[in-house]
């Protein structure tokens, strides 16, 4: 198991590699300058160059590389000159409150996922299948973004029951249950797409499962019905869901970006945003870095868990 | 499990109901801003959105008396200008202090000057100084004593004092500068009504209120600035109360705001013009008919009234009726009139070329420029004109406009907000002012008439005369029409009902030294 954990971490490095390469590509390539960021609507031609040299762009494209490539190899990111301090720091603390927004909302996409998948399926066709089912379509459907303005409008300005933005209140506050309190909104907007992708698959997962004959087997010993579907059918369903939700993580945090910005949640997908419409290129790269690699830790873990399901896959 | 759910959800149902409810407490202003500031380094910004932070944590040496955009003292207690308008003697008030202690006194007004415009000064690295222009017509400043300082101009500048008055005008600790070097802008210390007291990013900056402040304490105890991008996001945290003033209020949810007795509205009108650069040197509009032939084309009065929903006027001119001593009073803004530009069309012989039109998404002072974008070209196209509209976020479209529009596009969007009558036409319409000589002349028009009246306007230090000037400069560039003259913006913000003593200024500052929150 140790031996495919590391081997699986040293296939990251090339793909890491060469995302970077990507990254640092596209920035070079979209039009306008960190001077221009800068400078607004001030910007001469003259000032402009002046500010891309003291920023080393006006180095060939393959130097400029090469530079940042070193000095990430010793653990420097660079710094922002956006913001004025070094990016892995801001990288590393925008990240972590993102991952308190996408881990919640995996969290409840995972829990509320499987309970709609599993109810779904053993009272397939009935009453309850057919009104999870409705709310699961709404679900997949709505458009997340749309969905935050929403819950914004019911929630925030008409019953006044959660904050409409932010990660802390703006004064006082800052402990945990004013993070809940700010979380709850954002969490649940992000979770809902995932939910209802995860809910149809388990139920299809359950359907298949309880059709074998080992269920059957299972029945005719006289077990429970509740041993039988949550012990025997529930477990070998996960099997083949556990991916599923590993890369609905992916999505997850993908979705964070628009949610982010949606709720001004402090996150790295509300800097990204700010950082590429400011031309901040180590930012932006720093940050893609990041959240590239924990994309491969997810997936990553998303297969260890499987594996420790199911036997067979660890051959 | 029936049993941990059913517990599960009464503590969530019981921490819901827990008073955490969006309320800003008492004697604390809550300013929903429209983006994250670049920098508290006044030196270092050109945004407004920035500005209305950094007055009310400097100073300046003179500032603009409340409601105008006329000079009076304020660090500077008097003046003296000799008769040749080359050198200003200022008298700077005594005993104030910058937040982080040190003194404020003619060697701190020399070294904020010389920051910027010295590129040999130890602290000139501490940032790119876009405004530094500003004082390019300062030779020489000199410490007379502690509390005098003279400035030795090149030649007569009138717009100096106007200038000084504005955010590069500001003076800064030089204490702080050269203990924070770069990081200035994030530690910044002033003399003004509020101290620095935390950026946290994309969450707030704090203010608290300067106790020692040389013009009074301020009833404030302290203002929060927030960030939020999202425009519907910010009218969704002004409704749910988490803030107290909310600027840049979108055109259409003014009336909402308006009919709720909750909040009051405020609007200003300001040194702003809205315009179209035509591009001079190729094109269709080489020919000043076309030219003027657009003027007519465009419903002006339907762009401010539909689209911008009454936030803006229809402008006249290249100069805004803000500055109020220099308008032209006797210019009408071009009258919409389809048949009278089918006319000058056809004089001008134009067979219907298609035009590249550059379109920003978003911008400082572009008001809602696709929207607008897309109905002048409905209107180009109902008088003949085909126009093609190139649309590109801000950062790519200033990088596209300001190096000149020459074999790229016929015509662009624009935007600025000055704080002299002489800002605006001297980087923009001067024939010194092409892009290639540095200025933002993009569509590169050139009147030897107006770069003369532009010159003597700036050189001379009577205002009547400096009036008179600048009105035969408007009737000129009107008639010339190297621009579309479009829209001036009122400002607009929304306050809290229980907000007192709130306004907007003409010169688009905050200004929140006497604001109150009881």
């Amino acid at each position: 198991m140790g031996l495919y954990i590391a081997k699986r971490l040293l296939a990251a490095i090339p793909v890491l590699l060469g995302l970077s390469v990507i990254v640092f590509l596209i920035m070079a390539m979209i039009p306008g300058d960190p001077a221009t960021a800068i400078l607004g609507s001030y910007a001469t031609p003259e000032n402009v160059a002046r500010i891309n040299e003291a920023l080393g762009l006006d180095k060939p494209l393959p130097q400029q590389y090469l530079i940042w490539l070193g000095n990430l190899l010793q653990g420097d990111f660079g710094r922002s000159y956006a913001l004025n301090k070094p990016v892995l720091d801001e990288v590393l603390g925008r990240f972590s409150a993102t991952l308190i927004l996408a881990g919640t909302s995996l969290l409840l996409c995972a829990v509320f996922g499987l309970l709609a998948g599993v109810v779904t399926a053993v009272r397939q066709f009935g009453w309850t299948d057919r009104i999870v089912t409705f709310f699961v379509l709404i679900g997949i459907s709505t458009p997340s973004f749309f969905l935050g303005l929403l819950l914004i409008l019911f929630f925030a300005v008409k019953m006044r029951l959660f904050p409409a933005s932010g990660m802390f209140a703006i004064y006082g506050g800052g402990d945990l249950p004013d993070l809940i309190h700010h979380l709850v909104l954002p969490a649940v907007t992000l979770a809902v797409v995932a939910t209802g992708v995860i809910a149809r698959l388990t139920r299809t997962a359950m359907l298949e499962v309880l059709r074998q004959d080992y269920i059957r087997t299972a029945r005719a010993k006289g077990l429970s019905e509740r041993r039988v579907i949550y012990h025997h059918a529930f477990k070998a369903a996960l099997v083949s869901v556990i991916p599923v939700i590993g890369i609905q993580a992916g999505f997850v945090l993908g979705g964070a970006v628009y949610i982010e910005t949606v709720f001004q949640w402090p996150g790295i997908g509300a800097m990204l945003v700010n950082a590429i419409s400011t031309r901040d290129i180590l930012l932006v790269q720093g940050g893609v870095l990041v959240v590239a690699a924990s994309y491969v830790l997810f997936n990553l873990a998303a297969d260890v868990v499987q594996s420790l399901l199911d036997p067979r896959l660890r051959r | 499990m029936k049993r941990t759910i059913a517990s599960a959800l009464a503590a969530l149902a019981m921490s819901l109901s827990a008073p955490v409810l969006a309320q800003t407490p008492p004697n604390v202003l809550v300013v929903g801003q429209i983006a994250e500031p670049k920098s508290l380094d006044p030196d270092a910004v050109t945004a407004v959105n920035d500005f209305r932070i950094v007055f009310n944590m400097y100073d300046g040496l003179v500032r603009y008396k409340d409601g105008t955009l006329e000079v009076e003292p304020s660090l500077a207690e008097s003046w003296d200008i000799s008769d040749d308008g080359t050198t200003y003697t200022f008298h700077l008030r005594e005993g104030v202090t910058f937040h982080d202690g040190s003194p404020f006194n003619a060697d701190a007004v020399k070294f904020n000057i010389d920051r910027m415009i010295d590129e040999d000064h130890p602290s000139h690295d501490t940032g790119p100084f876009p405004l530094a222009f500003y004082f390019s017509a300062v030779e020489e400043v000199k410490v007379v004593d502690d509390h005098t300082v003279e400035f030795q101009l090149k030649e007569p500048f009138a717009p100096f004092l106007s200038n000084l008055a504005y955010t590069p005008g500001l003076m800064v600790s030089p204490a702080a500068v050269k203990e924070h070097g770069k990081d200035f802008g994030r530690n910044p210390s002033g003399t003004g009504a509020y101290k620095f007291v935390e950026w946290q990013d994309n969450s707030r900056v704090v203010v608290e209120r300067n106790p020692d402040y040389w013009d009074g304490a301020p009833p404030l105890e302290a203002v929060i600035y927030r960030p939020i991008n999202d425009a519907n996001t910010r009218i969704a945290e002004m409704l749910s109360g988490g803030l107290d003033v909310m600027v840049e209020v979108p055109p259409d949810s003014v009336a909402q705001f308006r009919d709720d007795p909750g909040f009051t509205v405020h609007e200003q009108a300001g040194p702003h013009l809205w315009f179209l650069i035509l591009n001079l040197k190729e094109g269709p509009f080489a020919d000043q008919k076309v030219r003027q032939a657009a003027n007519y084309a465009i419903d002006k009065t339907a762009l401010v009234e539909n689209i911008l929903q009454g936030t803006a006027e229809v402008a006249a001119g290249p100069t805004p009726p803000a500055f109020a001593w220099a308008y032209n009073e006797t210019l009408e803004p071009y009258p919409y009139d389809p048949d009278k530009a089918k006319q000058l069309l056809e004089e001008a012989g134009y067979d219907s070329e298609e035009l590249t039109f550059y379109v920003t998404e978003g911008g400082s002072g572009m008001l809602d420029p696709i929207a607008m974008g897309t109905a002048i070209q409905a209107d180009l196209k109902a008088v003949g004109m085909t126009v093609n509209i190139e649309t590109y976020e801000w950062n790519t479209f200033l990088g596209k406009v300001n190096p000149g529009l020459e074999g790229k596009a016929d015509m662009a969007e624009m935007a600025w907000m000055t704080n002299s009558p002489d800002t605006l036409p001297f980087l923009a319409l001067r024939t010194e002012a092409w892009p290639e000589k540095g200025g933002f002349n993009s569509g590169y028009y050139s009147n030897e008439k107006v770069d003369e009246l532009l010159s003597d306007a700036r050189t001379s230090t009577d205002q009547d005369e400096r009036a008179k000037l600048y009105k035969e400069m408007q009737e000129i560039v009107y008639e010339d029409a190297p621009w579309v003259f479009v829209a001036n913006w009122k400002q607009n913000a929304v306050t809290r009902a229980s907000v007192e003593d709130f306004k907007l200024q003409p010169s688009f500052f905050l200004m929140l030294q006497d604001v109150a929150k009881p």
